[in-house]
């Protein structure tokens, strides 16, 4: 059930990339599309009442596998987050380039290249 | 030297980093610095490359044995993708040296450069397919700052469609490997094929193949998913047009895509026969696109999505001949697309213009220019001998010997398309006389410097001697019949 | 900014900027290291930007100084990884040293990893200052605008690498 809100967040990102008319309103939208991947991500790794994937001084090694949440997908998201910073930074400095550039942040307006 | 292959596949990713980051601490102001650290490294790298033909091999990153740890692996497939994106970068770096003179913050260019090698050169390498995807965004986020390095107009605007488009094609892979590790619960790509193998392509694998498809047909530009390509291609630099026009799309998109179909997934007729249809479409939209465009640079864009087309055609056939002709095809057009849009940049370079209309009879001002151009013209329009012929001939046959009549003529029709635009380049910009506006500036141009002259040299020779290739057979080329084989032999063994 | 908060992150950065040496440096026992930790020391050096003003961030950890850690981190990222093959059996990345039984969850652990993490949150740190500097630093002045007519005048780009 909460799978339904990974695709609400991704359709809701898709829908804000597709019918923004500012540039900065894309980029917002496409964060917000990473946020929803992410989840996903994270989700494919639950289980149902897992404790969290620390290991402890006394923890049994054996037991301990069986009943903990899968730890690879989170290193995957974090990997993944600093990626989407990385982007982020630069969209957000074309973001300005182009408003030094056209004077403005619509898209509709940044048309030079054509045919 | 007693150098085993091992201790070189993780330096095709460590090499190109560490001198990007020395360039970043020592070349501040000093762009001389930078220029020597980025060819000594692309020279080395080449090296390495020839080092490694006909030689395997398979690393574990950390010791770490196979389903735990990240792999590395190298096989005649990956060899031949190194060598063409290695020695095109090499050419490309010599090229940048002079072309890049009337830019500032020529350190950032070359870290930024050696970035996108370590992106590619890792997505070749990857034995895991998260490591393939962070490796992918490497070298697309330093792709999506050089089409924007000169930050003039047109360059900025097709860099923020280039990002944006990107980033999502980058989130549907993402939501595709999801999918791939909740069911086969490995990321290693040999690990998955044997769970692939023992569960069949089942409803959700289906879904992620696909998701996968979309996302890398984005980074290949394959038709629906093309738009990015006609602005980013031409707008940047020409050194970095060259690169990704030349081996970006091919190492990110048609390269895994191969990986991904053949060796992971192990796909059946139904699949491939998408791929078919999305070849088919680029190459006829590509074809008919750039016949009408006036612009050198927009033509040879538009000309790369046909030439890709051709290449998913001919992978998409399944059969040895026909991987044969896609691989054969991927390397030639590696060495002509990028010659052609050094060109460009030359011609850019001399007149300042990019505009067919304005240009003419530069064959006596550019003479190495000239020669090159022509020389990769005649192979991108398939004129024998030279090497598009060959692979072009090759795709033709294999789609006549698996039945698909129909997509052999639309091969052969737009191979004629593509030999009327390039005529039409060579004509309007290379021998025709030039037009009223222009004679009083001809006496005026500068030949092209000695270093960028080197390097168009260099790439027309890649040409040259690719024909060769097929001396060794026409079913079993000289590295790209062993590079078929690796592909067609199945899942990964491990 | 208002006495308040320039009294507050007077008293804030030094322990902002321990938590976020904390957390690098028990990465390998609690969960954060690198990443996460150079978020943290990051945000103590954007704080003090924000509270104090550009030229005092700037004379506490300026442009240059961060341009250079930030390369200097990774370097020492991948040196740390490639000692793996020589001092261990011979890979890339490989853990450099094996912890004794009861040497185990204390902080002189886990061979290379501390290493490593160390290395990473001096690159994210100087990365996200970076960003963060180089974003508020480019002012949209009416003299920029008046110029945006005339391509090629303003080709210097001020970009730093996305971290890998």
């Amino acid at each position: 059930m909460i799978y339904s809100l990974c695709l609400l967040l991704i359709l809701v990102g898709l829908y804000g990339v597709v019918a923004s008319r500012q540039t900065v309103k894309i980029v917002i939208s496409l964060v917000i599309l990473q946020h929803g991947v992410h989840l996903l991500l994270l989700l494919i790794g639950y289980r149902e009442g897992g404790n969290p994937p620390i290991v402890d001084p006394g923890t049994v090694l054996s037991t301990f596998a069986g009943g903990a949440v899968d730890p690879l997908p989170q290193a995957l998201v974090l990997t993944s987050i600093v990626i989407g910073l990385g982007v982020l930074a630069l969209m957000v400095a074309l973001c300005v380039r182009l408003y030094e550039r056209y004077g403005t942040f619509d898209i509709t307006e940044i048309r030079r290249l054509r045919g | 030297m007693n150098i085993e292959v091992q201790t070189l596949i993780p330096l095709f990713v460590a090499l190109p980093l560490a001198v990007a980051l020395l360039i970043q601490l020592l070349a501040h102001g000093r762009p001389v610095i930078a220029e020597w650290l980025a060819n000594t490294a692309m020279l080395a790298l080449v090296l390495m490359t020839c080092f490694t033909i006909g030689r395997t091999g398979l690393y574990h990153l950390g010791g770490w044995p196979t389903p735990i740890g990240i792999d590395m692996r190298l096989d005649e497939l990956a060899t031949l993708l190194l060598l063409a994106v290695n020695l095109v970068g090499f050419a490309v770096a010599l090229y940048s040296v002079d072309y890049m003179r009337r830019f500032s913050a020529r350190g950032h260019f070359y870290s930024l450069f050696l970035l996108m090698v370590t992106g590619m050169n890792g997505v070749i390498l990857a034995g895991d397919l998260f490591n393939l995807y962070v490796f992918l965004e490497v070298a697309a986020v330093a792709s999506y700052s050089l089409v924007a390095f000169g930050c003039a107009h047109e360059e900025l605007e097709a860099s923020f469609k280039y990002i944006v488009l990107g980033t999502l094609s980058s989130a549907l892979i993402l939501i595709g490997v999801a999918i791939v590790y909740g069911i086969t619960g490995t990321l290693n790509m040999a690990h998955m094929a044997g769970c692939i193998a023992e569960t069949g392509m089942d409803a959700p694998l289906l879904l992620a193949f696909g998701l996968f498809i979309c996302g890398f047909s984005f980074k290949a530009a394959l038709v629906p998913f093309h738009a990015w390509l006609p602005d980013a291609h031409p707008s940047a630099p020409a050194p970095v047009s060259a690169m990704l026009s030349g081996v970006l799309i091919k190492a990110i998109g048609i390269y895994v895509l191969a990986r991904l179909a053949f060796n992971v997934f192990g796909v059946g007729a139904g699949e491939l026969s998408l791929l078919r249809w999305l070849g088919v479409a680029s190459m006829v939209a590509g074809g008919l696109l750039a016949a009408g465009q006036n612009d050198i640079k927009r033509l040879f864009a538009y000309s790369s999505i046909s030439q890709v087309g051709f290449m998913i055609l001919g992978l998409g056939l399944g059969t040895p001949l026909g991987l044969v002709g896609g691989l054969y095809h991927l390397v030639n057009h590696a060495m002509f697309k990028s010659l052609l849009f050094l060109n460009a940049g030359a011609v850019e370079y001399a007149t300042g213009t990019r505009s067919l209309k304005e240009l003419g009879g530069l064959n006596r001002a550019l003479p190495v220019t000239g020669a090159t151009s022509l020389v990769g013209s005649m192979s991108i329009a398939g004129v024998p001998p030279f090497n598009g012929f060959w692979s072009k001939l090759i795709i033709v046959l294999a789609c006549v010997e698996a039945g698909f009549y129909g997509f052999a003529a639309v091969a052969v029709a737009v191979s004629v398309v593509t030999l009327a635009y390039q005529l039409k380049v060579q004509r309007m910009a290379f021998f025709a006389s030039p037009p009223a506006s222009f004679p009083r500036a001809l006496n005026r141009l500068r030949a092209e410097p000695r270093l960028m002259s080197l390097s168009m040299i260099l790439l027309a020779l890649g040409c040259i001697a690719l024909s060769f290739a097929v001396l060794s057979g026409l079913r079993h080329p000289w590295l790209i019949g062993s590079a078929q084989e690796a592909l067609s032999s199945g899942v990964f063994g491990g | 900014m208002s006495m308040i908060v320039r009294t507050v992150t007077r008293w804030l950065k030094g322990p902002i900027l321990l938590f976020g040496i904390y957390i690098v440096l028990y990465g390998h026992i609690t969960p954060g290291g690198g990443f996460g930790g150079g978020v943290i020391i990051a945000c103590a050096f954007i704080l003090i930007t924000l509270a104090t003003g550009e030229q005092n961030g700037q004379g506490v950890f300026s442009k240059a100084v961060a341009s250079k850690l930030d390369s200097l981190g990774l370097l020492i990222f991948l040196a740390v990884g490639w000692l793996g093959t020589w001092l261990a059996s011979g890979y890339f990345f490989e853990n450099l040293a094996q912890t004794p039984e009861q040497a185990r969850f204390t902080l002189f652990s886990a061979g290379s990893m501390p290493l490593m993490n160390m290395a990473l949150g001096l690159k994210v740190a100087s990365a996200l200052f970076l960003v963060f500097t180089v974003l508020t630093a480019l002012h949209i002045t009416s003299a920029r605008l008046a110029n945006r007519d005339e391509p090629g005048d303003d080709r210097a780009d001020e970009k730093e690498e996305g971290s890998p």
